[in-house]
């Protein structure tokens, strides 16, 4: 039923804008797009960040394992190591809190007008990425294939019902939010 | 499709499942932006239902995660593809590289995985700039800003100093994204809903990463 729109490319083209116009949206609603917010967050002052990206987990999470049940979509997990995945992210965590923008909440806060997030943010980014293409053939050989653990999601890891581990990361996730309210943060 | 192969017991039961999912989700969302008194006040006193909603400058946190978890339903289930954005990047640096050296830059390894054209990612960040700018236009909230505060209030208000640090945290971000095979969006938002293990760990050295440098620079 979904292949032929899958399969179209132009219509994925626009499906995609329309899509990231309202993630855009929503990124900037929530506040999320401020450096401001953003840093706070890393001071865990604020948890504005947490609470949007929490939300949208336990969300999202029911809504796609719920269409998977019924063959309607099917999961993208990605493989992990950890010279891959734990350092690249570590890195990815100094380059966020000297930038105060993640890559997509730059590209909506230049949408905002923030000046730092298009030319240190944007720029900087492509440049990184620029230079990752450059050092990927040494990193791929020595690198990132240390400790690596596959594309496993979390239930085939702890070896359990999906059904049981999105109702223990939804209470997790919900208890959480709930602690982060009555604390008052 | 294989909907109608389910048995009717088994459909009723996820039903329910679902419905009540829903509404413990629904009843909670209402209950914690309410409990954010400052936006819940400011939405129990919109008249204009609707475009005052969508001109408001800031929605409680769990309103907009929660429209960023639906949205997601919508990317898997019509482009069969999880919200991500860092790649993009890699693509229009890819773009940029075949630009200046010509289509030596394609031979790059890097580059034969993920191809320097635009796709439905890259789409998707664009839209992803218009869409910040019509919500900020819409609250009056769209205005150049050159400085932010909480920078401003540690380091002053000289811009190159500002501008180089985003550059070069930029610049280590953009590394880091492509060594983990993902960012916020990818990894933190897009994988962890999947219950990927790998998102999982990505998510928790993105934000002890940020948190430990923050409290350094600071």
């Amino acid at each position: 039923m979904f292949d032929e729109i899958r399969l179209n490319r132009r219509l994925q083209l626009f499906l995609g804008f329309v899509m990231g116009i309202f993630f855009g949206f929503f990124l900037q609603k929530g506040q999320v797009t401020k450096y401001d917010i953003i840093m706070k967050q890393l001071f865990l002052e604020d948890f504005t960040v947490v609470k949007v990206i929490l939300s949208a987990i336990v969300t999202g999470m029911i809504g796609i394992y719920i269409l998977k049940r019924y063959n309607m979509v099917s999961l993208h997990p990605k493989a992990g190591s950890v010279g891959g995945t734990v350092l690249g992210s570590l890195i990815f965590g100094v380059g966020f809190a000297l930038l105060g923008y993640c890559p997509g909440t730059a590209a909506g806060a230049v949408g905002q007008g923030s000046m730092d997030a298009l030319f240190g943010g944007v720029l900087g980014l492509l440049t990184g990425s620029a230079l990752y293409a450059v050092i990927y053939p040494w990193l791929a050989r020595h690198i990132l294939h240390i400790g690596n653990f596959g594309e496993i999601t979390l239930q085939e890891l702890f070896k359990i019902d999906t059904l049981k581990m999105v109702a223990i990361a939804s209470i997790f996730i919900v208890l959480v939010l709930v602690a982060l309210e009555i604390f008052g943060l | 499709m294989p909907v109608k192969n389910f048995h009717k017991t088994r459909r009723r039961k996820l039903l329910a499942i679902f419905i009540a999912g829903a509404l413990c989700l629904s009843g909670l969302t209402a209950t914690l932006a309410l409990a954010q008194v400052g936006v819940g006040d400011e939405a129990l006193n919109a008249q204009n239902g609707l475009m005052s909603f969508l001109s408001m400058k800031a929605w409680s946190p769990y309103a907009a995660g929660v429209g960023i978890g639906v949205l997601s339903w919508f990317t898997f289930l019509l482009s069969d593809h999880p919200l991500g954005v860092s790649t993009a990047y890699a693509r229009t640096s890819g773009m940029i590289e075949t630009a200046i050296r010509g289509d030596k830059a394609r031979s790059r390894p890097y580059y034969q995985r993920f191809a320097p054209q635009i796709d439905w990612e890259w789409m998707l960040v664009i839209g992803l700039i218009f869409g910040a700018a019509i919500s900020a236009i819409l609250s009056g909230d769209f205005y150049f800003r050159f400085m932010p505060d909480v920078w401003v209030a540690e380091f002053g208000d000289g811009w190159l100093l500002r501008w180089v640090t985003a550059f070069i945290g930029g610049v280590v971000m953009g590394l880091g994204a492509r060594w983990a095979n993902g960012c916020t969006s990818g990894h933190a938002l897009s994988g962890t809903m999947q219950l990927v293990a790998s998102s999982w760990v990505a998510a928790i050295g993105i934000f002890a990463g940020g948190i430990i440098t923050a409290f350094l620079i600071f």
